[in-house]
């Protein structure tokens, strides 16, 4: 202001439209603590990785592979570490959790979602998430000491059998449904190739997987022997239990986001309750079904203590294909090799032998969650 | 820096010496029509690269109330909300053009929209009492802004200005939500009045009110006119015929190629003109009911 | 309509209609079959619960007390056996996350829904936050395991005492971080536009529209947020085995809030109820002190669970 006087009275400068300075810093302090705590995150994912890779690139390339190439087993004090015995194990117990989790918590899903009432609803989903809440070493505790005498005891090779036929009839079953669709997705000359390659290829990956799970029954039903302390069966079962929760919520988020106009075009044409929800709303909310399943997959590879207490395993393991024997997965030969005398100790590179089965996990499950969160997020765009 | 560059562009038709015929503030206003709160000149709001609005260019008196209307989708309350800068938050929004408030530049770099709005206060479509006791929220904005004494005078005082108080005054501490719609917009009010501006801008204010509440406010709004000049953005006709002294109609220009609508600003005039003798035809199929 | 109704026929035809309806024997299997599958979830809870609760007796039947002042011991008859040092271990986790999880993940939650500007490295913060979430635990056992006990990073290990229950508490609070900043994000979501308005309208600025309109209406949101993330740190096990918790003996028996303790050897609840477990083959007494550890775990855990539960449900029913 060099001379008041000409100036309106109504005038303002540009110092009056400011705040106090005090206000004004105390805005920037903040932005800039907050930036900070928004970059831990950042830096805790660089530290995972960055650890993971370089201890276990110490091991890959320390490790004499050519030495144990062929030799079964996990015994990391021994220098042995054959990573298909621990992974083969982790396929089992997975394996087994699906079977469980993936009808029950689905089965669940449909009944919260498409039959029950509000009240039955505002008691049956906080007894879910109680179940959800419940810690793995609780579940860990009720696999080996319940579920492996009294479900896993009680399977003979009979009933081992007339299991497998059933899981894999069912399972034979769903594939041939999904199978048509995708025939006549095929037939009616999408003009897109890849969708007629993926077509083709997701009935090679069903026919595949039954083949070799067929085969795998009855190879297991041949070499049968009854167990009823800790197996990887029990172990199945009760990371099967642990993520039924994450099956039936996920899965009734996706059928929640189907539309009531769909339901009621369908019961407008008279179809039954069953029609509407096996053949509108289940195809309509079939991808964040596939996501409901893969991060279960994704957590049942990943859990560790259920396996490591009732997966009838110490530290070490021999190679192990039927579920009826004692195994160690991936992340309980990592709990088991730090456990053993209370800290990580061990003969060469047994530490490192952690890390790389750790990077080996973080892989698969990173990119299961990236495979699933794009099949949500088609849920979110379709709707 | 010197401001009497800017000075003579304030007033746009200026009396003989209006300079100090100007009353002091707080007085009944003199000949006021010719003091100008808001220039804008040339005024697009960009949404990202999409043009929102374009080239409005009007004047606000001080002291006097102004109506904007329009069809819907004409850009009115994206125009409303450039002058107290509330389209900042809108992150990927961007004003070009000149609005001056009060001589200076609102949009100069140096100039903090916090401030602004505490000047230019608002009043939004649907009443947004905060979850707290009336007292609070009328003593919202003077928190905010530092002041921890004589809070009491000011929430009585605003809320006597927004014609409220004889109704809440045994209930301060109540919450504000158990207010009527038309005590919540009325509490809003109080609330904007409390933090000292000399602009209020009202976004539909009785849009979700009822005829008795609305007519309430649109009483409130003629006789707090003395204190404020006053922006509504109104889709009610006869609701800017009312109350308005001046009136600025918008429309939207439809380009059917890329299926856009840019909002512009048709002609504005003193109300009475708007209504009886418009001098745009579009205008004229406006307010005569042929169109919108 | 009603008219043509009237026709024998057609009425007849509806009649039978219905009749089919009420038979509609696949329709009433389905149903059931999703019933069951829903019953079975619940009775296996059920069992859960109840076969916990019935071994438990041995222990907390009896010796209650004792047991919750006990310390860890080589045999389940030793009098002296008990849950002290896991509670010690696990109360201190639970306020070591509470101080470094909460502030830190609430924080970039602010920032992320607040403040950060929509481009790509915000979103690849958040796909990066997301993607955490996700990492199975045990390997964030081995994150604190590279960075707090082998100290390859600043000597951090000399900070924490190597294995100790600080190493344990900061892994688990990296461990919640993601879910913390996930669930209060949706939390600031929740809070509508016209309360932030509102604010801004009478002269607030950014921080003061977030702590007098967003924090306090979020307030409940995140409070679930961070309890559900309490009941999972306090109920983790994995993470603190890669760590080093101890499963045998401890030596010392410090009082509930010794925090010089803090750097010592550890152990907490979760790590005592799994070498109870697993020791209960060979000494069948162990399990019923697992069991009795698995009651005390589960008081804490569903505690906070239902509280996050209740406080959810309250909260949406409120604001419809």
């Amino acid at each position: 202001m060099t001379d008041t006087s000409v100036v309106h009275p109504d005038q303002l400068t540009v110092d009056q439209l400011q705040i106090a300075p005090s206000r004004r810093y105390r805005e920037v302090i903040i932005r800039y603590t907050l930036v900070v705590a928004a970059l831990v995150s950042v830096l805790v994912s660089t530290l995972i990785v960055w650890s993971l890779l370089r201890e276990a690139w110490t091991f890959i390339t320390g490790v004499v592979w050519a030495d144990t190439w062929g030799q079964r087993g996990w015994f990391p004090r021994r220098g042995l570490y054959d990573i298909p015995t621990i992974v083969v194990a982790s396929l089992i117990v997975t394996g087994i959790a699906m079977v469980v989790a993936g009808p029950l918590g689905l089965g669940a899903a449909v009944y919260l979602s498409e039959y029950a009432n509000r009240r039955v609803r505002s008691w049956l989903k906080p007894a879910l998430e109680i179940l959800a809440g419940i810690p793995s070493v609780v579940l860990g505790f009720f696999a080996l000491t319940w579920i492996a005498p009294n479900i896993v005891g009680h399977i003979g090779r009979t009933t081992f059998l007339v299991l497998g036929a059933v899981i894999l009839l069912g399972y034979a079953a769903i594939s041939a449904g999904l199978a048509r669709t995708k025939i006549k997705q095929y037939r009616e000359g999408t003009a897109d190739p890849s969708a007629r390659i993926g077509a083709v290829a997701s009935i090679a990956m069903l026919v595949v997987v039954f083949v070799l799970a067929g085969a795998w029954t009855l190879n297991v039903w041949l070499e049968f022997v009854p167990n009823n302390a800790g197996s990887l069966a029990a172990a199945g079962i009760g990371v099967g239990i642990l993520t039924i929760p994450l099956v039936a919520s996920i899965s009734e988020d996706a059928m929640a986001a189907v539309p009531d106009s769909l339901r009621e075009a369908s019961a407008g044409l008279g179809a039954r309750k069953m029609t509407t929800a096996s053949s509108v709303v289940l195809p309509a909310a079939i991808s964040g079904i596939v996501a409901a399943f893969i991060v279960a997959v994704s957590r049942a590879i990943g859990e560790t203590m259920v396996v490591f207490m009732a997966g009838g395993a110490a530290d070490a393991a021999r190679f192990a294909d039927s579920p009826m024997e004692g195994g160690l997965t991936m992340t309980a030969a990592m709990a088991s090799l730090a456990s053993g005398t209370d800290s990580v100790v061990g003969e060469g590179l047994t530490f490192q032998s952690l890390y790389f089965v750790g990077l080996l996990l973080f892989l698969i499950t990173l990119s299961l969650n990236i495979i699933a969160s794009r099949f949500v997020s088609k849920v979110r765009e379709a709707y | 820096m010197s401001m009497t560059d800017e000075a003579p562009r304030l007033i746009e038709r200026p009396v003989a010496a209006s300079g100090e015929a100007t009353p002091a503030p707080g007085m009944a206003p003199l000949a006021t029509e010719r003091d100008v709160v808001f220039q804008s000149q040339d005024v697009s709001v960009y949404y990202g690269s999409f043009r929102a609005v374009r080239d409005v260019t009007f004047d606000v008196p001080k002291n006097e109330i102004m109506a904007l209307i329009g069809p819907s989708g004409c850009g009115k309350s994206t125009v409303l909300r450039c002058y107290n800068r509330m389209n900042d938050l809108i992150e990927n929004a961007r004003v070009t053009g000149s609005i001056t408030y009060r001589g200076t530049d609102l949009y100069d770099e140096r100039v903090d929209p916090v401030e602004v709005r505490r000047r230019i206060g608002m009043v939004f479509q649907k009443p947004n009492p905060f979850p707290k006791s009336i007292y609070d929220n009328v003593a919202y904005g003077p928190r905010v802004a530092g002041q921890k004494k004589g809070l009491d005078d000011i929430v009585e005082n605003s809320l006597r200005k927004a014609a409220l108080w004889e109704e809440v005054n045994d209930r301060l501490n109540d919450s504000a939500l158990g207010l009527s719609g038309g005590q919540q917009q009325r509490l809003c009010i109080a609330r904007a009045i409390a933090v000292g501006p000399d602009v209020l801008l009202m976004d539909e204010p009785c849009s979700a009110l009822d005829p008795i509440a609305t007519a309430r406010i649109e009483d409130l709004m003629q006789e707090i006119k003395q204190d404020y000049t006053i922006m509504i953005v109104t889709h009610n006709m006869q609701q800017a015929a009312r109350v308005s002294d001046t009136t600025a109609f918008f429309t939207a220009d439809v380009r059917s190629e890329n299926d856009t609508r840019t909002g512009i600003l048709v002609e504005v005039d003193t109300t009475q003109k708007i209504f009886s003798n418009p001098s745009d035809e579009r205008t004229e199929n406006y307010v005569t009911g042929r169109f919108g | 309509m009603i008219s043509r109704l009237s026709d024998d026929r057609s009425r007849a035809a509806i009649a039978a209609s219905i009749e089919r309806r009420r038979g509609d024997t696949r329709g009433l299997l389905f149903k059931t079959v999703l019933q069951m599958c829903l019953l079975i979830t619940l009775a296996l809870l059920a069992v859960l619960l109840v076969t916990v609760a019935l071994d438990s007796t041995d222990q907390i039947g009896t010796r209650l007390w004792d047991f919750l002042q006990g310390t860890l011991r080589s045999r389940s008859t030793d009098e002296r056996l008990g849950l002290h040092q896991g509670m010690y271990g696990s109360l201190w986790i639970a306020i070591i996350v509470a101080v470094l999880a909460f502030p830190v993940g609430i924080g970039a939650a602010v920032y992320l829904e607040e403040y950060a500007p929509r481009n790509r490295f915000t979103s690849f913060i958040e796909v990066n936050i997301r993607n955490l979430a996700g990492v199975p635990s045990v390997v964030y056992g081995l994150v604190g395991l590279a960075l707090l006990l082998n100290g390859q990073i600043f000597g951090l290990d000399r900070f924490t005492g190597g294995s100790s229950a600080l190493s344990g508490g900061i892994t688990l609070a990296i461990l919640v971080l993601p879910i913390v900043v996930i669930t209060s994000g949706e939390a600031f979501r929740a809070v509508p536009i016209e309360l932030r308005e509102g604010a801004y309208g009478v002269g607030a600025t950014k921080w003061e529209v977030i702590r007098t309109q967003v924090l306090p209406y979020a307030a409940p949101g995140i409070l679930t947020g961070t309890l559900l993330s309490m009941a999972r740190a306090v109920g983790e096990a994995a993470p603190l085995i890669l760590v080093g918790a101890i499963s045998g003996r401890l030596g010392d028996n410090p009082g509930l809030f010794d925090i010089g303790a803090l750097t010592d050897q550890f152990t907490a609840l979760p790590i005592v109820i799994t070498s109870w477990t697993v020791q209960s083959g060979r000494d069948g007494g162990f399990t019923a002190a697992a069991a009795a550890a698995i009651v005390v775990l589960l008081v804490f855990v569903l505690m906070m669970n239902s509280a996050a539960i209740l406080l959810r449900n309250r909260f949406e029913k409120k604001r419809g």
